[in-house]
């Protein structure tokens, strides 16, 4: 319970402040430390070429992103592909076959963090630092860039005169480069190195010697030696914590001592999952201006969230099923339960995918609750795409409540038409379409499907796999044998699927409304900024994700739980 | 290029430049790989080394010669004066880590846990609703370092036969090795089973079996 209470406060307490200079950052405002990472940017500026003032395009904007994406997936591919043969390899890991090293390129590069590896024995020292602690740092300010560059569309542009000429591609939502460096210096990496420092202080290792071999200090026992596997860890924790990434570097992530020792480290760790996630909810009234619209978007979000945990902590820790003497399968002692469920609601909501526990063992109910959190995927959700999500359901609201009470539907002086509601439509459908085919297909041939438990759970292990992969989350019940060809390339197919369009077609709604003439507001236009309307806004989430995996969701997890409590 | 609107916060309206986001993106990468690849990780390790050097090393136990282990591995123990660690999936090497990943509903954990508290009871002498839930389940990573306070409190008695002891001493020692909860409220109790097990050695050396 201390945990849940504590990490709700320092969340918002650390994150009040953080808003503040994180808008300031993002609107390139002057502040204190400007000539000391100016000497660092301008070079960097000059490299690409680039002058970070200069405003792009929606169409500019998504094109950098792409193709910055290519490149950066590509390299990493290569590295995994060859680390074998590239220095700082102490524990001798050998190269990754083409399509595991393709899936985990992708899972990476789209923030998700999908594993089908185990880093302690399958990574080297170098491909975990320039092939996955660089994505884990570049993808989430990635996310930040394209929301940033939505809400600037929503809000007419950066230049607002030109807003309202009829033509989204005069819109100006800002420099993608100059997007992805300013907050990666200024914000997260200062953060992510006071988070390594106190991690090592809590014993995650930090060092580039390979780990020790010891003999057991007992003669009786079958095991001959054991070796302890160490490396440049936390670094590497902290930004996967912080960045909603949640790939660790022992295959069962924080649940492993070396990677999150103490209590301490764990409520750390669980405050990371959560702390930039809520910094920008916050930061959303701050750098639009409209801070009753920033107060609605946080006032869902906390709302949706709270519901979340608590289910989850309570299923855990004080339902019927938390007497069972399977409890602390999979579980740390260090731990216990509670803490475990709240880290497994957490990792969910913000897209993050680490875990501390694991979920395959946890009981069915939150279980449920951690699938029904990758679905909605965005309560907080994963460093902008999670954001970019919320303004898809606020648009779907905007337009279902305008066609519920008889009024436009319009969204801050813009009127929400067909071919809005026609992207918008794209991206709700997307999500039914690649989960349940997938899940439908790979179940119906048990050679592909690969589960390790039987019955309604082994149902639930591979919707589980299939929606992590799509919410860009990374988590799995992991009994599932998923490093086989057919695993790793439709769950490359859904990784981008579930990347790259949530965050490029809002933007791309965000400048055609941009370009759209503002009407002033009336008495008939509707209140977007009420709890009435954030009350509507959840329900829309709600029926509109829920519902339509309701058949899913009872014959895996519900009926897992049926199975667990009868007599 | 007699447009007039063009101005420099317009944005680049004209079709891009595809040399231009390559040229970019390739910097965009150089910069990535060096500096949050490379630099930020590296300053991280060196400022571990320096403020918390042994933490940074893996918490490691050395005798002065060798080294024993670390604090946050578990080992294996199968003596009978010796402390016993939660089962583990991987057979407790690290390098394999993970848990069984078994869902509460398969048969096959209800069968390991039921032979586990059955052998675990025959063993320790206590009844089978005592034994505990921590010590008859594999943990998350494999190799957890801890086990409860009640699994050890099960063990004392079996532990001071096996190395000629008073449980006294014994339930003494485990005292000392069992760490609460952090700063009095995070997270749960657990007794350290390995850095025990060198004090109980420490101590008196486990009688050779017969």
């Amino acid at each position: 319970m201390m945990e849940f209470i504590l990490v709700f406060t320092l969340a918002i307490l650390l994150g009040w402040p953080l808003s503040k200079y994180l808008a300031a950052v993002m609107r390139g405002a002057p502040m204190g430390g400007d000539r000391l990472f100016a000497w660092i940017e301008n070079p960097i500026y000059r490299l690409l070429g680039t002058d970070p003032g200069r405003g792009m395009s929606w169409r500019g904007y998504a094109a950098a992103f792409l193709v910055s994406n290519l490149v950066l997936g590509a390299i990493v591919w290569l590295i995994l592909m060859t680390q074998a043969w590239l220095p700082l390899n102490p524990n001798d890991a050998p190269n990754m076959s083409w399509d595991l090293a393709l899936h985990t390129a992708v899972s990476f590069l789209t923030n998700t963090n999908q594993q089908h590896y185990s880093g302690q024995a399958q990574l080297s020292y170098l491909a975990h630092l320039t092939g996955i602690v660089t994505l884990q740092v570049i993808t989430p300010m990635m996310g930040l860039a394209l929301v940033v560059a939505t809400l600037r569309g929503l809000f007419g542009g950066r230049a607002p005169r030109t807003a309202g000429a009829g033509d989204d591609r005069a819109v100006d939502v800002g420099n993608f480069w100059a997007d992805v460096i300013r907050p990666t210096l200024r914000f997260f990496l200062p953060l992510a190195l006071i988070w390594t420092v106190l991690l090592t202080s809590q014993g995650v290792p930090a060092t580039l010697a390979g780990g020790p071999v010891v003999r057991p200090l007992d003669t009786l026992v079958s095991m001959q030696e054991q070796k302890i596997p160490l490396g440049p860890v936390a670094p590497m924790v902290a930004v996967k914590q912080l960045g909603t990434n949640g790939g660790g570097w022992f295959g069962p992530n924080s649940a492993a001592p070396l990677e999150n020792p103490t209590p301490f480290s764990n409520l750390l760790e669980t405050l990371a999952l959560l702390l930039i996630p809520v910094t920008l909810v916050l930061m959303v009234g701050r750098f639009t201006g409209r801070r009753r619209f920033g107060a609605l978007v946080f006032g869902c979000m906390l709302v949706m969230s709270l519901m979340s945990s608590g289910a989850a902590v309570w299923s855990e820790g004080f339902s019927a099923t938390s007497s069972d003497i399977a409890l602390m399968e999979g579980k740390e002692v260090r731990f216990g339960a509670g803490p475990s469920a709240l880290w497994a609601s957490l990792t969910t909501q913000t897209s993050n995918g680490s875990v501390n526990a694991m979920h395959d063992s946890l009981a069915p109910l939150t279980g449920l609750v951690t699938i029904s959190d990758m679905l909605i995927n965005a309560i907080w959700g994963g460093i902008g795409s999670g954001l970019q999500q919320f303004l898809v359901y606020l648009m779907l609201a905007v337009f279902l409540a305008g066609l519920m009470t008889g009024r436009t539907p319009e969204l801050f002086g813009r009127k929400i038409e067909a071919r809005e509601v026609k992207l918008l439509a794209v991206l709700v459908l997307l999500q039914p379409l690649a989960l349940l085919v997938m899940s439908a297909i790979t179940l119906a041939v048990p050679a592909l499907t690969g589960n390790s438990n039987p019955g309604f759970h082994g149902i639930s292990q591979v919707f589980y796999e299939y929606t992590s992969a799509f919410a860009n989350n990374g988590s799995g019940f992991e009994g599932l044998g998923d490093n086989t060809l057919w695993w790793n390339l439709t769950c490359v197919l859904l990784l981008i699927l579930g990347r790259y369009p949530y965050l490029v077609l809002p933007l791309m709604i965000a400048a055609s409304l941009a370009a759209k003439r503002r009407t002033p507001d009336s008495a008939g236009s509707l209140q977007v900024e009420t709890p009435t309307f954030g009350l509507t806004l959840i329900a829309v989430i709600a029926i509109l994700t829920l519902l339509q995996f309701m058949p899913v969701l009872v014959l895996g997890p519900v009926a897992d739980h049926l199975a667990l409590i009868a007599p | 290029m007699v447009n007039v609107i063009s101005s420099p916060s317009t944005p680049d309206t004209g079709p891009v430049s595809d040399q231009d986001v390559l040229r970019a993106s390739l910097g965009l990468a150089v910069v990535a790989v060096v500096l949050f690849g490379l630099v930020y990780p590296l300053i991280g390790v060196g400022v571990g080394q320096v403020l918390f050097n042994d933490q940074a090393n893996g918490s490691l136990i050395g005798d002065g010669e060798r080294i024993l282990g670390s604090t946050l591995v578990a080992q294996p123990f199968a003596g009978e004066g010796y402390f016993r660690p939660r089962p583990s999936a991987v057979d407790h090497q690290p390098m394999a880590a993970g848990g069984s990943n078994a869902a509460r509903t398969n048969p096959a954990l209800r069968e390991r846990i039921e032979s586990a508290r059955q052998a675990v009871a025959d063993r320790e002498g206590v009844p089978l609703d005592q034994v505990p839930g921590d010590l008859v389940t594999q943990s998350g990573g494999g190799f957890d370092p801890h086990i409860s306070p009640d699994s050890a409190a099960i063990q004392v008695a079996r532990v001071a036969r096996g190395r000629g002891l008073t449980p006294a001493v014994v339930s003494e020692l485990v005292r000392a090795h069992t760490q609460g909860r952090q700063f009095g409220w995070l997270g749960a109790p657990g007794v350290n089973v390995l850095t025990l097990n060198l004090a109980l050695d420490a101590l008196a050396p486990p009688r050779t079996p017969e």
